[in-house]
């Protein structure tokens, strides 16, 4: 797949900048800048090295100070690290966009409906347009969740749905997030720092805005809340330990509401109430952002000290909306993923207008056995993981790594797929002084409530190591700002 | 009814209280060291003596012939002692993280600069340089930590628990730095309260410590005398350090909280800090040192913790069980 390095051979600080099969967000195959791009080429060939080294300065102790670091537990005077943050911005025009914002609606209206319709009378398993037991074995299908009449039938109120470039340029997806999706205040983090550190060049270029997010949120919330009048909204969080804090606090300042933890809920008579210094106060709607799992000790895992004991009685009783609703990893299954195409046609009567990209089942005995033969190709995925875990990337593997998964394999045939290791898109990034190119998906957002809203733009991840195709935080990744331009 | 999470304002008051820890420690220690180099070997040994016992739970530290480079480790950096400054300033900003959506941003960016700040510092460091500087700054980095909650944030509950968790704190501190040093420096005097030369550095020591001896000085001028000294610090009812000053603020927001929240009990809470507002607004020094100092601070401080202790039952730590009955 790297048969086609070649250098950009381009000024500085792109003396470095190569090119290859993957699609360039930056350049043409004949090492132009795209249009969206050429007042930020310009503008970076004009600044020295040290000029750009300052900037990255602001922007890295700008997120020190805001506290949007995470724990390096090794170390025992817990010294906090940034989470790595690139200068340059993505760019997307308006064209592309469009695309994007009618793909998403479409395949998000879609998981919905099929959400339900599992849940329900299960029509798309007896019309044999999805198997039965892909479903029912999927580790994230809640039985409890049966028969349950969610608010408006909305089951995912946040999605962040993966989307990555195909080397010819068409958005494809790759990961449905449906559960607890995060990111987000990265998003708006990272714009915050951009604006400072490139305020002119921002200002130029005509972007379209994301600081309404949290009043979105907010927004998409409340049109859930059971409640008649003023809804008590608040977000539930495991708390300060966990990785996300930050991003929790950051939304819950963003919409204006508390968050808590579990210590601060307590049930009586299916009713949830929040401790509060004027006694208990009912709470309507709770945006988790823990894990089906953890959410009542009573109902599933009995060792959960995150949850509620009583809150799925009182999910059910109708008292309380979560959001997202339980049981929804089901449809962001990697086994189901490869049926989205079919389920948008079952359920919508039209064609994806995003692609997914080619899917093998290991539970299909034919596919299983071209995934066998083709570990060095392939990239293997385990379907319920998430986070960049439980995964063989083939070209970058040893043998032993692809023994390992062979084994894993034949084990649990229905717990794995392959997909042929896709080129993701690169784009430029500054690193150690110079501009290079790296590997990034996009990650935006989608919030569901009376209606859909998608954010102009999202998280874009990248693959900070050269050549590597992980975007995951926790494997190395980094972000950057998304632009989505009004032309 | 006006809501707020109970652990918020456990969290605001507790970062408050650490963060008025800090500053006194970094005061405290500060005009030790500035004393202590004009001081006799065995006067400045028990300087050192008092403010371990002032700062510092003894019985954790028996650091009876400590140096005050010994000090400064033990009152700064020391990880086993829980109001070392590093420690408090941790703890400050362990609350802040609890509630960062509760608090204005810059009161966050303040307090996580300040921890990163100390966290960096090292004791050779700082004592090779100028000491002065490094507690200077900490106290500094605390008023803008006050300034920016003070012009910033509306005057709801969780500034009231951040007010109460800063008066309390003062307050308790004052009373323990006048205990402290008049146990030593005053019961073994005779009737006059002529101050000599000895002890007056120590009685200085003391008002600086407090901040307060440009404040005393507008009072009573630069004639230092003990029993002014108590009546200053205990009684004066505009001086912000003093004990008679705090408690006012602590009942001030005490009434605030219990308007806001209609909790029942909270006519309890505010009943408790009327009584000791009441009791030093009727004070006369005399009365109190003819009566013994000691125990009449042992009294304001017994209160405090009542009130403390209360203000949990009622608005923190109470059973969910009783509030039940007050749904129904």
């Amino acid at each position: 797949m790297r048969e086609d390095v070649r250098p950009a051979a381009l000024p500085a600080p792109f003396t470095a900048y190569q090119l290859d099969d993957a699609y360039d967000e930056m350049f043409t195959a004949d090492s132009l800048p795209r249009p969206q791009y050429e007042l930020l080429y310009r503008r970076l060939l004009e600044l020295t090295p040290a000029e750009l080294e300052t900037r990255q300065q602001t922007a890295d102790l700008s997120f020190l100070h805001q506290g949007i670091t995470f724990t390096v537990y090794s170390d025992a005077r817990g010294t906090e690290r940034i989470f790595p943050y690139d200068l340059l911005p993505r760019i997307i025009t308006a064209g592309e966009w469009e695309t994007i914002e009618r793909g998403l609606v479409q395949r998000i209206t879609a998981l919905n409906l099929f959400l339900h319709d599992i849940y329900h009378r299960g029509q798309i398993l007896a019309d044999k347009v999805v198997p039965f037991d892909l479903v029912y074995s999927s580790k994230h299908y809640r039985r409890e969740m049966r028969g349950l009449d969610v608010p408006h039938g909305v089951y995912v109120a946040v999605t962040g749905t993966d989307l990555i470039r195909l080397t010819d340029g068409r958005f494809a997806v790759l990961e449905d997030n449906l559960r607890v999706p995060s990111g987000a205040s990265y998003m708006l983090a990272n714009r915050q720092v951009m604006k400072r550190v490139f305020p002119g060049l921002f200002s130029h270029y005509d972007v379209r805005p994301l600081e309404f997010y949290g009043q979105a949120l907010q927004t998409t919330l409340a049109a859930l809340s059971p409640a008649k009048e003023e809804s008590n909204i608040v977000l539930l969080s495991p708390g300060v330990y966990n990785s996300a804090y930050f991003e929790h606090t950051f939304l819950a300042r963003q919409m204006g509401i508390p968050l808590v933890e579990g210590r601060d809920l307590a049930v009586h008579d299916n009713v949830v109430y929040m401790r509060t210094t004027a006694g208990l106060r009912r709470v309507d709607v709770i945006y988790r952002r823990i894990d089906d799992d953890f959410v009542d000790p009573l109902i599933f895992r009995k060792d959960s000290m995150l949850g509620i004991a009583g809150l799925f009685n009182a999910y059910r009783s109708g008292n309380v909306t979560l959001a997202n609703a339980i049981g929804t990893g089901v449809a962001d299954d990697k086994a189901v993923y490869a049926y989205v195409p079919a389920i948008i046609r079952y359920y919508l009567g039209e064609e994806p207008i995003l692609p997914n990209i080619e899917t093998y089942q290991c539970g299909d005995e034919k596919e299983c056995g071209y995934v066998l033969a083709n570990l060095d190709q392939l990239v293997v995925k385990a379907v319920g993981e998430s986070g960049g875990y439980g995964m063989l990337v083939g070209p970058h593997s040893t043998a032993e790594e692809q023994e390992k998964f062979r084994s894993l394999i034949l084990e649990n045939p229905r717990n794995y797929i392959a997909q042929p290791t896709i080129n993701l898109s690169r784009a430029p990034c500054f690193l150690d002084g110079q501009v290079e190119a790296r590997h990034v998906d996009l990650r935006p957002y989608i919030l569901y409530g009376k209606r859909v809203t998608i954010l102009p733009g999202g998280l874009t991840r990248v693959a900070l190591r050269r050549g590597s195709l992980v975007v995951n935080s926790s494997q190395g990744g980094g972000s950057k700002d998304t632009w989505v331009l009004n032309w | 009814m006006n809501a707020m999470l109970s652990r918020v304002a456990d969290s605001l008051y507790w970062m408050s209280r650490y963060l008025e820890r800090a500053d006194h420690v970094a005061r405290q220690f500060d005009v030790h060291l500035t004393i202590v180099t004009e001081q006799a070997v065995d006067v400045a040994r028990r300087r050192r003596r008092r403010l371990i016992t002032c700062l510092v739970d003894e019985e954790a530290h028996p650091a009876a012939e400590a140096a005050d480079y010994d000090l400064a480790y033990l009152l700064t950096f020391d990880e086993d002692n829980p109001s070392s400054i590093v420690n408090c300033i941790a703890a400050a900003r362990e609350n802040a993280r609890q509630v960062r959506e509760q608090i204005n941003s810059q009161m966050w960016e303040q307090i996580n600069q300040m921890y990163l700040t100390v966290r960096n510092q090292s004791l050779v460091e700082l004592w090779s340089g100028q000491p002065h500087n490094f507690y200077h700054w900490i106290n500094q980095e605390v008023y803008r930590f006050q300034g920016i909650t003070d012009s910033r944030i509306a005057r709801d509950q969780g500034w009231h628990f951040i007010q109460i968790g800063r008066y309390l704190e003062r307050a308790a501190e004052t009373a323990d730095a006048l205990n402290v040093d008049f146990r030593e420096l005053y019961s073994n005097r005779l009737e006059t309260d002529a101050v000599d030369q000895q002890t007056y550095l120590d009685w200085v020591g003391l008002l600086r410590g407090c901040a307060a001896y440009e404040a005393y000085s507008k009072v009573y001028t630069a004639n230092v005398q003990p029993r002014h000294i108590v009546e200053f610090l205990l009684l004066n009812p505009i001086f912000p350090y003093s004990v008679h000053f705090g408690i006012n603020r602590v009942q001030s927001s005490l009434q605030v909280v219990g308007e806001e929240t209609e909790t029942p009990k909270s006519a309890r809470v505010y009943r408790l800090g009327g009584r000791l507002r009441a009791m030093l607004d009727y004070a006369q020094v005399d009365e109190i040192m003819e009566g013994g100092l000691g125990s009449y601070l042992l009294n304001i401080q017994n209160q405090c913790g009542q009130i403390h202790q209360l203000i949990y039952e009622t608005y923190i730590a109470y059973s969910i069980e009783d509030k039940l009955k007050a749904v129904q």
